[in-house]
Order: C-alpha cells, then sequence, then structure tokens
C-alpha cells in the first residue's frame, strides 16, 4: 500500500503536485496520535472561566483578550456586551468553550479550528468561514453567507438565515432551524446542510457534492440539484443531529427532502486524489 | 462599499437628527468620503424648504474668488426667487456655500429647480414640504455638527456613508439624492446598477432631468416618475427589481413612507429591526445598536424583498 505521500494516484501519474498541509503530512497520521492538534495550541483548562467586557473595545483588543486568557489557561471564555461588532471570535484554533452573551456582527467565528461557542443573539454576514472543527451555536438569526466554505464542525442556526447559505461548502454540517435564503448551498463540494424550514430560489446551483436536506417548501431548484430517496441512514442522522440541538420537529424528519449533485464532474470524480478530495 | 441606514417612527417626530449621526458614524468605516442625511421634518402649509449649495467644499481653497463668487451666485439666485414670487420666510448658511431656505411658493417646482440651477455654480439638493437634504464631505459627526443636525426633529430619515469609487468625492457626488423636481423624495443606495444609461436615456426622453452622473440618483427619478402616475411606492419597488438590473439595495423615502427593495441576488446587506414604534434599517447591525444598545431581534431580508412603512 502506499504511504500516505505517495498515493496510489502519484504512482499512477494522475497528478504531479505534493500534497502538502498538516492534515495530510505532518500531523494527522495514525502513529502520531497527539499531533492531531496544532503544536502551538494551548493546554486549557474548561473549568477556567473568564469574562470580557467588549463595551468599550474594539474587535482587534477582544480577540487579542480571549488569545492571552488562553495562553493562561482558561478554557472557558465568556463575551458580554458584543455589541454586533464584526469579526469576534475568530482563528482560534483550540479547544476550548467560548459563550458570546449578545450578537454578532459580520465575519464572526471565522477560520476556527476546535472550539464550540454559543452565541445568545443573532449574527451578521459571513458566520463561521472556513471553519475547520468544532461546534457554533446560533440562538437566533444569522446573515448571508453563513458558513461559507465550511470544512468541518457544526455549525446550527436555530432562527433563519440569509442568502448563499453554505456557499463553496466544503465539509461539515450546517443546520438551520428556520429558513434559508436564495443560492443556498452554491458550487457545494462536500458536508451536509440541513435546514428545518423553507429554502429560496437557486438550492444547491452548481453543487457537486454533498447533501442537503429542507424540511420545508423548495422554492425552486438550481442547475445540477436534483431531488433524492431519503434513506433509513438519512433519517436515523437527521433525527440525532436534530434531537442533539433541540431541532427536531415533532413530525419526525420523513417530510424532508433530499437534494444532491445531479451531474458528476469528471475532473472532480475520477481524476482528483481520493486524498485531496477527503480533505475538501 | 457604501454605508446606508434609515429609521421611522411610526407614533410621531423625534430627535432624528441625533440618531441618524449616530447610525451613520457607525458605518464610517463602509465609506469615510462623505456623509448624507434626507429627513423629513414638520411640513408647513404652503412652504418649502430648500437645500442648495453654490460651490462646492474645495473650491474654498482655490483663490479669493470664489468667495466673491459665492456672494454673486446667491444674488443671482435671490434674484430668480424674487423673480418667481418666491417668498423666503427664513434663511440659514450653515457653511459659506450651503443655504437652506424656508419659502412660501405657489408655483411649478419644476419652473423654480431650473431657473436655479441655471445660476452658475448653483445646485440645488433638495426641495419639499418635509425633506430636508444635507449632504458634505467628512463623516457623519462632521457633517452633523456642521450643519447643527444633532437636534433635528422628524418622522423618518435616510443617510448615508459614501466610499467613492466611480466618481469624484464632492457634494454633487455624495449621497443621498433627491428626485430633481419632485417633491420629499429621496434615495440612498448601496450597489451598482448596470443598465443605468440605458434607462436614464429613456428617462431623459420623457423630460426627466438628472443633476448628476451617478446610478443611485436614477432610482430616485425613477420611483417618483412612476409615483406622479400614481404607481404606489410598492408598487414601484417591486417593479424596479425587475427592470433594473445590476446588485443593489436600496431605501427611498416620501413624505410620509419609508421604502426598501433588495434586488435579486441579494449581493447587498440590510440589516432590519421592526418594533411597534420604531423601524431602524441599515447595512450592518452596528448602525442600529448605535441607536438602541441593548439585545434586538434583527433580520435580514431575502432577495427581491420589498418593504414599505409609513410614518
Amino acid at each position: 500500500m502506499a504511504g500516505v505521500g505517495e498515493s496510489v494516484s502519484t504512482q499512477m501519474g494522475m497528478h504531479t503536485e505534493p500534497l502538502t498541509g498538516r492534515d495530510i503530512k505532518t500531523k494527522f497520521t495514525l502513529e502520531n496520535e497527539g499531533g492531531f492538534g496544532y503544536h502551538f495550541a494551548r493546554d486549557v483548562d474548561f473549568n477556567r472561566r473568564a469574562e470580557i467586557d467588549c463595551a468599550d473595545l474594539e474587535p482587534t483588543e477582544i480577540n487579542g483578550k480571549i488569545r492571552d486568557l488562553m495562553d493562561s489557561g482558561h478554557g472557558s471564555i465568556v463575551l458580554r456586551n458584543p455589541g454586533a461588532k464584526h469579526s469576534l471570535v475568530v482563528g482560534i484554533l483550540n479547544r476550548m468553550n467560548i459563550i458570546v452573551d449578545g450578537s454578532l456582527g459580520y465575519f464572526g467565528c471565522g477560520l476556527l479550528d476546535g472550539p464550540t461557542v454559543r452565541i445568545s443573539g443573532r449574527v451578521g454576514w459571513s458566520f463561521g468561514e472556513n471553519m475547520m472543527a468544532g461546534v457554533c451555536v446560533v440562538e437566533k438569526n444569522a446573515g448571508s453567507t453563513f458558513g461559507a466554505a465550511l470544512r468541518g464542525g457544526d455549525l446550527v442556526c436555530k432562527g433563519s438565515v440569509g442568502s448563499r447559505t453554505g456557499i463553496d461548502q466544503k465539509g461539515g454540517t450546517i443546520v438551520v432551524g428556520g429558513d434559508t435564503g436564495a443560492f443556498s448551498g452554491f458550487m457545494m463540494q462536500r458536508g451536509r446542510m440541513v435546514v428545518c424550514g423553507n429554502a429560496g430560489k437557486n438550492l444547491g446551483d452548481s453543487m457537486y457534492d454533498g447533501t442537503i436536506f429542507i424540511g420545508g417548501e423548495i422554492q425552486d431548484l438550481g442547475v445540477d440539484a436534483v431531488p433524492a430517496d431519503l434513506t433509513d441512514l438519512d433519517r436515523a442522522w437527521l433525527t440525532r443531529k436534530l434531537t442533539m440541538y433541540e431541532l427536531l420537529p415533532g413530525k419526525g424528519v420523513d417530510h424532508f427532502t433530499k437534494i444532491v449533485a445531479g451531474k458528476q464532474l469528471w475532473s472532480y470524480d475520477n481524476l482528483e486524489p481520493t486524498e485531496k478530495k477527503l480533505v475538501l | 462599499m457604501c454605508g446606508i441606514a434609515g429609521l421611522i417612527y411610526r407614533d410621531g417626530a423625534r430627535n432624528i437628527g441625533a440618531e441618524m449621526t449616530a447610525m451613520l458614524q457607525a458605518l464610517k468605516h463602509r465609506g469615510p468620503d462623505s456623509t448624507g442625511f434626507a429627513m423629513y421634518g414638520a411640513p408647513g402649509p404652503n412652504e418649502y424648504i430648500m437645500r442648495f449649495k453654490v460651490a462646492e467644499k474645495e473650491d474654498l481653497g482655490g483663490g479669493t474668488k470664489i468667495h466673491r463668487a459665492i456672494v454673486e451666485r446667491k444674488a443671482a439666485v435671490d434674484a430668480v426667487l424674487k423673480e418667481l414670487g418666491v417668498t423666503v420666510l427664513e434663511l440659514a448658511e450653515p457653511t459659506e456655500y450651503a443655504n437652506r431656505y424656508r419659502i412660501s411658493y405657489d408655483g411649478d417646482l419644476k419652473t423654480l429647480a431650473d431657473q436655479i440651477e441655471e445660476v452658475e455654480g448653483a445646485e440645488i439638493l433638495s426641495i419639499g414640504n418635509a425633506l430636508e437634504l444635507i449632504k458634505d464631505l467628512g463623516d457623519a459627526a462632521d457633517v452633523s455638527g456642521t450643519y447643527s443636525l444633532g437636534g433635528f426633529t422628524g418622522t423618518h430619515g435616510i443617510g448615508h456613508t459614501r466610499m467613492a469609487t466611480e466618481s469624484d468625492v464632492d457634494i454633487r457626488s455624495a449621497h443621498p439624492y433627491w428626485a430633481y423636481p419632485y417633491n420629499d423624495i429621496a434615495v440612498v443606495h448601496n450597489g451598482q446598477i448596470t443598465n443605468y444609461w440605458l434607462m436614464r436615456r429613456q428617462l431623459e426622453r420623457e423630460g426627466q432631468r438628472f443633476v448628476s452622473d451617478c446610478d443611485s440618483e436614477l432610482l430616485a427619478v425613477y420611483t417618483a416618475v412612476n409615483l406622479e402616475k400614481g404607481v404606489t411606492l410598492e408598487d414601484s419597488l417591486r417593479r424596479s427589481i425587475d427592470e433594473i438590473d445590476g446588485v443593489f439595495t436600496y431605501l427611498i423615502t416620501t413624505g410620509n413612507e419609508l421604502g426598501m427593495a433588495k434586488d435579486t441576488m441579494a449581493a447587498k446587506p440590510m440589516v432590519l429591526y421592526e418594533a411597534d414604534d420604531l423601524v431602524a434599517l441599515a447595512s450592518e447591525e452596528v448602525a442600529i445598536r448605535a441607536i438602541i444598545p441593548h439585545e434586538i431581534d434583527t433580520t435580514d431580508p431575502y432577495d427581491e424583498e420589498v418593504r414599505v412603512w409609513q410614518a
């Protein structure tokens, strides 16, 4: 069997670019279990809790304070008075708990890898963009491009979200308790999206992998998006996931419509190395 | 990028000057070049408020001749008003180049506007029973301070912070835009209209006049023409989504209404807060939080969404 760095597809000459990145080459090996985290990840104590009053602080200062608290071993941080400020709780590559007591503005919780974040209010555009791992739960509504380019973890909005939800989604799970706007799942490449309410026009437009589940009405489907049969495995997964976030409808999940890519891309399905697809 | 904001009180007038200033100041990062307000005060019978300028701010640094020219231009505007039988009830000069006249006039607004615009260097920012349109270079605090807007009492208003992209950094290119020469109609817009010239030429062939090359002005004139034909504001907003190409989110005001429309792509942001007494909208929630500091429930209007609220 070929090693990780010398995949079968490489040996077959199907691609020449070296696969790089910490997940594949450097850390993500079965022999190196301790390397699942970043070498610079802080060793935090989840029982050590601290609060930050954001009222008179700029976003850079707030994010800096979060890092300072992580450095000193705090594993649970509460943000008070966030005031819908932009770009808060970004770039955290650590397992830890963050509670936001209020609302965030644009680009909140971007580039996360590991933390569990709970927001009591709403969030603006591009929440959870590029998240690699972790859990983010928003109790109220969210703006457009919720979970754009999501790569892993669970991104949950218990209210409704704007347009282009999960645009360019590459993995992970997006769960929406209410409705989602137009162009949701646009160019979706992998992962799952669950919307308990209605979906706007052009759902799943140009998607080439991944699965979308819609509990309400679908205004219309985009190019390449087609309905598929809901399997028992889908039902079990939906039930488990929605129960986890207290969003399971009283009537269960049988009414959900499953949407998948109806067109297979030759290059994506046959020429791309399996390892590369895995990290997408 | 630009930032837009608006508010409307459904149960009477408030100090909207201070609130609009706070909202627009919170959006300063979306456009620091200029700031504008279109606010609606208490209309008087047969009275109009006319806001006009006779020079650009940057002209003042161009030597001593401009100061004499400003005096001469104002005198020429006054002569036009006298000739048309306009009674000036009150006048104020917030800056050397900007003027606010409260006038009594029962003639045709287009005649009045056209004749004043013929004065070299004169440009009307607005004429309205209730509308007052103020715009200048700088952030909201600067403009509000210069024009003493902190105590402006009214029912509704819209505003704009501008990041100049396709036209100059001057008052002429600043927003909001008045629907020349229609009473009490103004617009703020975030986006880009791609069939601007096609629609502008069509409206020009119908006799409409444009005072700038900014696509936002098209939305004001387009709406005013529709309203004049008896179309409701809500229907005009819906038509605009079909007839106007591009990406846009815009707010438009009349003497007693505030309307909003979002294009089919929903590519430009808008956050909406609705309460029993107040509706507030802005490109970002931080602007709404500037006047409502406690936690609130807000939503993002969807694509092709149209809303109208009454004062």
